[in-house]
């Protein structure tokens, strides 16, 4: 590593380089609500260091005081300032300006899977209702001292799905429901894939939900292209760790010859198959009409 | 007015975060019909950013470890000003409050024989936290969350409550609200509400805190005709990034120093040894050779002071920079690079690693961090009985953050989610039992319904200035004036600056219609900041010694005689908030004598 202070004096260099002359950017935002919209242009004096959601709080604080848009942390860890820059699904307070082209308008609109509300804004219901649909975790009882007992290795897998900060960038980028608005009563989506193989693969869990993933929650429908996997801030392999051993747990439970004969010769019951699951959770697909509708807030 | 939506329930609450969402699991299991209501979305509450763990007394790294330890740590750390009760109840109930989490589905990092791992941090004198590499928070966040979801706990998003409703005898009976998509009023009626709206971080220019801490429950309270204590106590935690100056504020773990990273100034020392206090003197190590030793043999080594408590550290700091051995962007250098591999630093602080890269373009792996202090957490909050969280006003309760006693003058690290835990069950247990205690129905008063929503739509058609100038005022001046030092000059200036801005803030403009209109949402947030920085600002000038999250530059030493024994309350008198003194609360002898034994 580089001595303290030769990092001092590098960074040093850095900023006076980079406080020299003041440009401006443009950034083209859509403002509108569910009747319709377009994209507006605001030009503002670029500033070091800034991401997307910095400048659109600088234009908020000074030129559109009723611009519409969520945020919270602002560190990438709640997962609320989904957007499409440049037409692409990202977090605006993870993407540096300095990342951009700065010489023409950067364009930021709302996610488009989901209906608008108005501006940046976005109605994100669909997702509650899903995971109102999830069976929950079902473990059992407590060791004799009462803890449980979990090899680090047996949950890595696991823990991997629990740093979804539920920003449903991998919601809005899915194509089969971003263009298939008909599929959202029929499908959970990736991150609702995700938290469901997270619980199958809880070491503690003792729930079997292969049957109702498949029939309640269209795991069939994904046909593993990735793009959930691609825009995930978080970087967890939704496709590679989450669906596709999803799918094959899937057709394992159903399909297997050799489980199938060996239940048929043992009168075995399938592993993990404690509780019939849809009998446990609310029928997802009844639940459609609930979320076609706009501003739902209950969860 | 129009008819308005109303919604009658057993139990309401306000804020989603951790302790908001514990306490309803435990209100609705008692079968009160219990309501969350947020600001954001459910899941987007500020407790995803604690980050480094959650404190209690498992004793699975260090057998050696129980409750009575976690207590005098604790105590120790809040400079004695804590409630001891609050904190006897905290380290005792910790414990099971974290199995509890496992049940529901919680998967903290292991030990290597399948227990929960614990880390260290400052102030505990063992290693205590139960932690998920560095986003502790968001594994508690989302574990309440499902919970609550699976129990089918009802949660009113995006909705602001601007105002409690008061019954005959004062009682709090309900609250007004304002949906932020439609910009539409909403009335609750309520037996009990409890209040879990977290902290007051926004009032300051750099925090670690999100838009939502604006200090609604501090302020809802306060206009209930509720006590609040100790408010001057606010806590700048050590490290906040510096650079780049849209990132300044947000949080720097304080894992990384329990992992090994030190302080260096621009001579590249490791100044901290130079900041050992005499009250710390005996458990701290003052040499680096020892304080490293410590990381491979706790049991044998002193502990190295980067891991003193966060007020020593934080000013520690702030000495530092003001005396010109600061970082390039006014902070000091967090260096884990050189002392531990890349492979280790990325597997132990993935966020961190992660943060510095996207935000400041930095690999922690090979460069040091700028960090410097940032407003964190507010210790002082809501005086609430111990056992039961209640208020000191009829049917209001408080837990979390909102909360005060709890922490005394300064919170240690990991004590924040255990509290949470702690004091969201109870709140949510004792809420409803005095709801269900309730016979009848609850009837709101339409008169004060009335007066809350026309005064909230006064901005519309108001020809002030823009709430976004006003709200970086008050930052402004309250980091410039009421920050990590204090003197009575600058708090004077500071209170008579809040009349001012008080004048301002009634005559703030909006524009735009009601529908999502973030500057309104501004506009009403403004009036919790305000009616928190007059607490904390008024506290601070009757408080005449330092302690803890309260450093007065005019008296630089503590005051255990008179100060020592005293809370600071602040109390609404015809609208204006009066600051007097309030004895604090007598420890029994058994615990008295944990402090004698030299434990």
């Amino acid at each position: 590593m580089a001595s303290t202070t030769e990092q001092a004096a590098a960074t040093t260099n850095e900023a006076a380089q980079s406080a020299a002359p003041r440009r401006s950017v443009t950034l083209r935002l859509w403002r509108g609500d569910a009747d319709g919209g377009g994209l507006v242009d605001y030009e503002v004096p670029a500033l070091e260091g800034e991401v997307v959601l910095d400048v659109v709080h600088r234009i908020q604080a000074t030129s559109a005081p009723d611009l519409a848009v969520r945020w919270n942390c602002k560190a990438g860890k709640c997962g609320s300032c989904s957007a499409e820059i440049n037409g692409k699904p990202r977090l605006m307070c993870m993407t540096r300006m300095s990342t951009l082209p700065q010489d023409e308008p950067i364009t930021v609109s709302p996610m488009r899977t989901f209906p608008v509300i108005r501006d940046l804004v976005t109605d994100v219901s669909y997702n509650f209702t899903v995971a109102a649909a999830i069976p929950a975790f079902s473990p059992g009882p407590r060791e004799a001292d009462g803890t449980y007992r979990m090899a680090q290795v047996d949950i890595d897998r696991s823990q991997e799905f629990r740093k979804c900060i539920e920003c449903f960038l991998c919601q809005n980028v899915c194509h089969v429901i971003r263009d298939h608005e008909d599929n959202k009563q029929y499908y959970a989506g990736p991150r609702f894939l995700a938290r469901l193989a997270e619980l199958e693969m809880h070491p503690l869990d003792n729930l079997d939900r292969r049957r109702y993933i498949s029939e309640q929650m269209g795991i069939g429908l994904c046909n593993i292209t990735k793009c959930c996997t691609e825009v995930c801030p978080e970087s967890i392999h939704i496709t590679d760790n989450a669906i596709i051993p999803l799918k094959e747990r899937v057709v394992d439970a159903r399909y297997d010859p050799v489980a199938w004969l060996g239940r048929k010769l043992l009168g075995r019951k399938p592993p993990k198959s404690a509780t019939a699951v849809a009998a446990v959770a609310p029928l997802w697909r009844d639940r459609g009409a609930e979320h076609a509708g706009a501003g739902s807030k209950e969860a | 007015m129009p008819e308005l939506e109303r919604h009658d329930v057993d139990v309401l609450i306000i804020g989603a975060g951790g302790s908001g969402l514990r306490a309803a699991i435990d209100a609705s299991a008692t079968g009160a019909r219990t309501a969350v209501v947020c600001k954001s979305l459910l899941g987007k509450a500020h407790t995803v950013m604690a980050e480094g763990g959650v404190a209690a007394a498992l004793g699975n790294v260090w057998p050696e470890d129980n409750w009575e330890v976690h207590f005098r740590d604790t105590m120790r750390g809040g400079k004695l000003l804590n409630n001891w009760r609050m904190a006897q109840l905290h380290a005792q109930e910790a414990p099971e409050r974290v199995l509890e989490l496992e049940e529901w589905g919680a998967l903290f990092d292991r030990t290597p024989d399948g227990r929960i791992l614990q880390r260290d941090f400052g102030g505990h004198r063992y290693a205590r936290l139960a932690h998920v590499g560095d986003r502790t928070g968001l594994e508690l966040l989302r574990t309440v969350q499902q919970r609550s979801v699976s129990l089918g706990v009802e949660v009113f998003m995006e909705c602001k409550i601007i105002r409690l409703l008061h019954g005959p005898s004062g009682e709090v009976n309900g609250a007004v609200g304002l949906w932020r998509e439609s910009g539409r009023f909403v009335v609750f009626s309520a037996k009990a509400v409890v209040l879990a709206s977290g902290g007051i971080g926004k009032t300051w220019k750099f925090t670690s805190n999100s838009w939502e801490s604006t200090g609604d429950g501090h302020a809802l309270a306060l206009w209930a005709g509720a006590d609040l204590i100790d408010m001057e106590f606010v806590q700048f935690h050590p490290t906040g990034m510096v650079w780049p100056p849209s990132a300044r504020g947000i949080l720097v773990t304080e894992g990384v120093r329990g992992d090994g990273g030190v302080l260096r100034n621009s001579e590249g020392r490791r100044f901290m040894f130079d900041y050992i206090p005499d009250f710390y003197a005996k458990e701290t190590a003052d040499s680096e050779a020892e304080a490293d030793q410590w990381y491979g043999n706790k049991r044998d080594f002193r502990r190295p002071p980067e891991l003193l408590p966060r007020d020593e550290v934080a000013r520690s700091i702030n000495a530092e920079v003001k005396a010109g051995r600061g970082s390039p962007h006014g902070g000091v250098f967090l260096d884990i690079a050189s002392r531990r591999s890349a492979e280790d630093i990325k597997r132990r602080l993935p966020s961190m690693y992660h943060q510095f890269k996207e935000l400041a373009d930095v690999d922690i792996t090979s460069e040091p961090m700028e960090v410097g202090p940032t407003c964190h957490y507010v210790m002082g909050g809501v005086r609430v009985d111990g056992d039961t969280t209640a208020s000191t006003v009829a049917g209001l309760y408080a837990c979390g953050e909102v909360a005060g006693g709890m922490h005394g003058a300064n919170r240690l690290g990991g004590n924040s989610l255990s509290d949470l835990l702690v004091f969201g069950q109870r709140a949510g247990r004792y809420a409803a039992e005095h709801a269900l205690g309730i016979k009848g129905t609850t009837i709101v008063d339409e008169a004060q319904v009335d007066a809350v929503c026309n005064e909230a739509l006064g901005c519309f058609s108001a020809e002030g200035e823009n709430p976004y100038a006003l709200h970086q005022d008050l930052q402004e001046t309250m980091q410039a004036l009421v920050g990590i030092i204090r003197t009575e000059s600058e708090l004077i200036q500071a209170k008579e600056r809040l009349e001012g801005f008080a004048e301002r803030a009634a005559a703030v403009s909006v524009e735009g219609h009601r529908q999502f209109n973030p500057g309104w949402h501004l506009a009403l947030d403004l009036q919790s900041m305000l009616a928190v920085a007059n607490c904390t600002t008024g506290s601070a000038i009757e408080r005449k010694e330092s302690r803890g999250g309260h450093t007065r530059d005019d008296y630089r030493e503590s005051d255990p005689d008179h100060f020592g024994k005293v809370n600071m309350v602040s109390r609404l008198h015809d609208g204006v908030v009066e600051v007097s003194e309030s004895p604090l609360p007598t420890m029994p002898e058994e615990l008295q004598a944990l402090f004698e034994e030299g434990h």
